[in-house]
């Protein structure tokens, strides 16, 4: 244990000292050239370590990715595209991908909208009770996807009839006269998965609210009071008035949790594993490459969800032309 | 690792004030239920972590309120060195994963922002934009190549190889963060060290990264709490066995047959001691982080 910890804490000073030392000698050595050329060499010579980084662990293994997923289970002979006929051909994976655009269409929605129900109704609130609220909804923002799965799961823990049940919904249900399901295993209109939803969403809403009631004060208070003068309601306030001011910050937010929940994998391997057909793409590219033991059948599934993520790239990159634009 | 372009940063009116506090009893009252109804779940587990054994797994968490003195510590002894999974190990792994990743790529990240936001070169926006699109890549592009050449290097299983993918994987952030920060600096600052002949070196080292520490800040506690409570890059580079973090360490629990509930919950409760300090000391950096520019996920 205490080897452990000394090792980290080398790791950081020798990382960190490191870092000093690589970029004094970066920054001597372009001192060393001519004038003109110290001042066009240096950008690069700050910039060389961050790129290298970023080069060799994303950039290369994102290309290695691409071509592994022409190669066989060990990378080692030229298959085409036999991975991906066969991902396309199997029941399950199809299945996986239905559940991915299930989650697409549900998720992020219902995250915005949850969000921007707290923030505006604790913006109604007295301050010190608005922060008080909005804490609680934040809190399980820092909780781990696997403890969030832990906790759900015992929410949803099922005893046979007879037993005591110790999961709080199975107890709700038969105070009503109900009988105890085992809630994970149920199929039927997939609502297992909706049932895993619920996870990430209870993460992830606290989140959508720091944003949105941010969006929601920068309004400006006389384009509401000139709504109210004209006779509006409430109602008729926020949808007019407040939303097409905060819409910016809505897809943001939107976008941000999209790309989270294309590539979900910790909750469904916490509290399935992709059984009872709950299975996602990312406990899909998990299963190839630890049970199937296939690197060319994972590196194919990432490439699907690469595609997948690619017009948001576009659109970001976009998004951030435009912003630099005004700037 | 996930982030979208987000817009710039509300700015505080004060005028705001007039309509607060208004609320009628109808909107308290759907507010506090929304907030029981967030706080149950994590409630209902740090209740049934300190129940006796016998209770825990064979009542309902609700029944403790009415005996609120039957308490015990033993669920915790029981996954601190649980035989399998001991929680106790895992705990130190997690740290010793968790914060190298975290500062490691600051220094790196930093360089690379002042060179984005205080030099002219060639290429500097095409770069710029390779970063905010490689934000949304998604990690798992990276992990089969990566496994293999950790493999190579006769790595795999130990922290190194945590260490520096998360360093990797966390650099477009980083970068991102710190130099959208750094641009809101005022030139002016560094125009004038540059023409009091300071070099550049001399003008990051003491001007630009003290100037920074907020937007330091915030991308360390994000990095620390990904870190902290990543599954998947820990499972692939590390695995299970004696170098496993917390969170393989609970995986593992709740796969394994016959666990009781006492024992999970409690390893749960652990899992989530550490990120709930830093978030509940820290919020304020990590509210601003994530308005300022991100969310890792």
């Amino acid at each position: 244990m205490i080897e452990k910890a000394g090792g980290a804490l080398l790791a950081v000073i020798i990382g960190l000292a490191g870092a000093v030392v690589l970029f004094w000698l970066l920054d001597r050595l372009v001192h060393l050239l001519p004038g003109k050329w110290e001042e066009r060499l240096k950008p690069y010579a700050y910039l060389l370590p961050a790129v290298a980084a970023i080069g060799l662990f994303l950039i290369y293994p994102a290309v290695t990715t691409v071509y592994a997923s022409f190669l066989n289970d060990d990378s080692t002979e030229w298959v085409g595209v036999k991975n991906y006929v066969g991902l396309f051909g199997s029941e399950p994976f199809l299945s996986a991908l239905v559940n991915n655009v299930l989650w697409i269409v549900f998720v992020p929605a219902s995250i915005v909208a949850l969000g921007m129900l707290v923030a505006v109704l604790a913006d109604k609130m007295h301050p010190t009770g608005e922060k008080i609220a909005k804490s609680f909804i934040f809190l399980p923002m820092a909780i781990s996807m696997v403890g969030a799965s832990t906790i759900w799961r015992f929410i949803y823990a099922y005893r046979p009839e007879g037993e005591a049940q110790v999961g709080v919904l199975n107890a709700i249900v038969m105070a009503f006269g109900g009988e105890p399901q085992a809630w994970l295993q149920i199929e039927d209109f997939r609502f297992n998965t909706a049932l895993l939803m619920i996870v990430y969403i209870w993460t992830q809403v606290g989140y959508a609210m720091v944003l949105l009631s941010a969006a929601i004060k920068a309004v400006p208070e006389d384009t509401i009071e000139a709504g109210r003068i004209d006779g509006a309601g409430e109602v008729a306030i926020f949808f007019r008035i407040i939303v097409p001011q905060a819409w910016p910050t809505v897809i943001t937010v939107f976008i941000t949790v999209l790309i989270g929940v294309m590539k979900v994998f910790d909750i469904v391997f916490a509290m399935t594993n992709g059984n009872f057909n709950t299975d996602v793409i990312g406990n899909a590219f998990f299963n190839a490459l630890f049970f199937e033991m296939s690197q060319g059948r994972a590196a194919a599934i990432v490439v699907v969800l690469m595609v997948a993520v690619i017009p948001i790239m576009v659109y970001q990159v976009r998004q951030f032309r435009k912003q630099e634009a005004n700037s | 690792m996930t982030t979208a372009v987000i817009p710039a940063p509300a700015k505080k009116d004060d005028s705001k004030d007039k309509r607060r506090g208004r609320a009628g009893w109808l909107i308290e009252t759907i507010v506090v239920l929304l907030c029981v109804a967030w706080t149950i779940p994590t409630l209902s587990l740090v209740i049934t972590s300190f129940r006796p054994p016998e209770l825990a797994d064979n009542s309902g968490w609700w029944t403790w309120f009415a005996n609120p003195l039957q308490l015990t510590l033993d669920n915790y002894q029981g996954v601190l060195d649980n035989a399998s999974n001991p929680m106790g190990t895992a705990f130190v792994n997690s740290l010793a994963i968790a914060v190298p990743s975290t500062i490691i790529p600051i220094l790196i990240a930093a360089f690379a922002a002042y060179a984005f936001t205080f030099m002219e070169f060639r290429g500097r926006d095409v770069l710029f934009i390779i970063v905010v699109g490689l934000l949304v890549v998604p990690n798992q592009v990276a992990l089969v190549p990566l496994s293999v050449l950790f493999e190579q290097w006769g790595l795999q299983g130990q922290f190194v190889t945590a260490w520096l993918a998360h360093a990797g994987f966390g650099m477009p952030l980083a970068v991102y963060i710190l130099r959208n920060y750094m641009a809101t600096l005022p030139k002016a600052v560094t125009e004038s060290a540059k023409i009091d002949g300071a070099s550049h070196f001399q003008i990051f080292w003491r001007l630009i990264v003290p100037m920074s520490w907020p937007a330091l800040a915030s991308f360390a506690i994000f990095q620390f709490l990904w870190v902290w409570n990543d599954l998947l890059v820990a499972l692939i580079f590390i695995g299970p066995g004696e170098n496993q973090p917390m969170t393989i360490a609970l995986a593992s629990l709740l796969g394994t047959r016959g666990v009781g509930w006492q024992l999970l919950t409690a390893g749960a409760c652990l899992t989530m001691l550490v990120p709930l300090i830093v978030f509940l000391s820290l919020q304020r950096f990590f509210i601003r982080g994530l308005t300022a520019g991100a969310v890792k996920g």
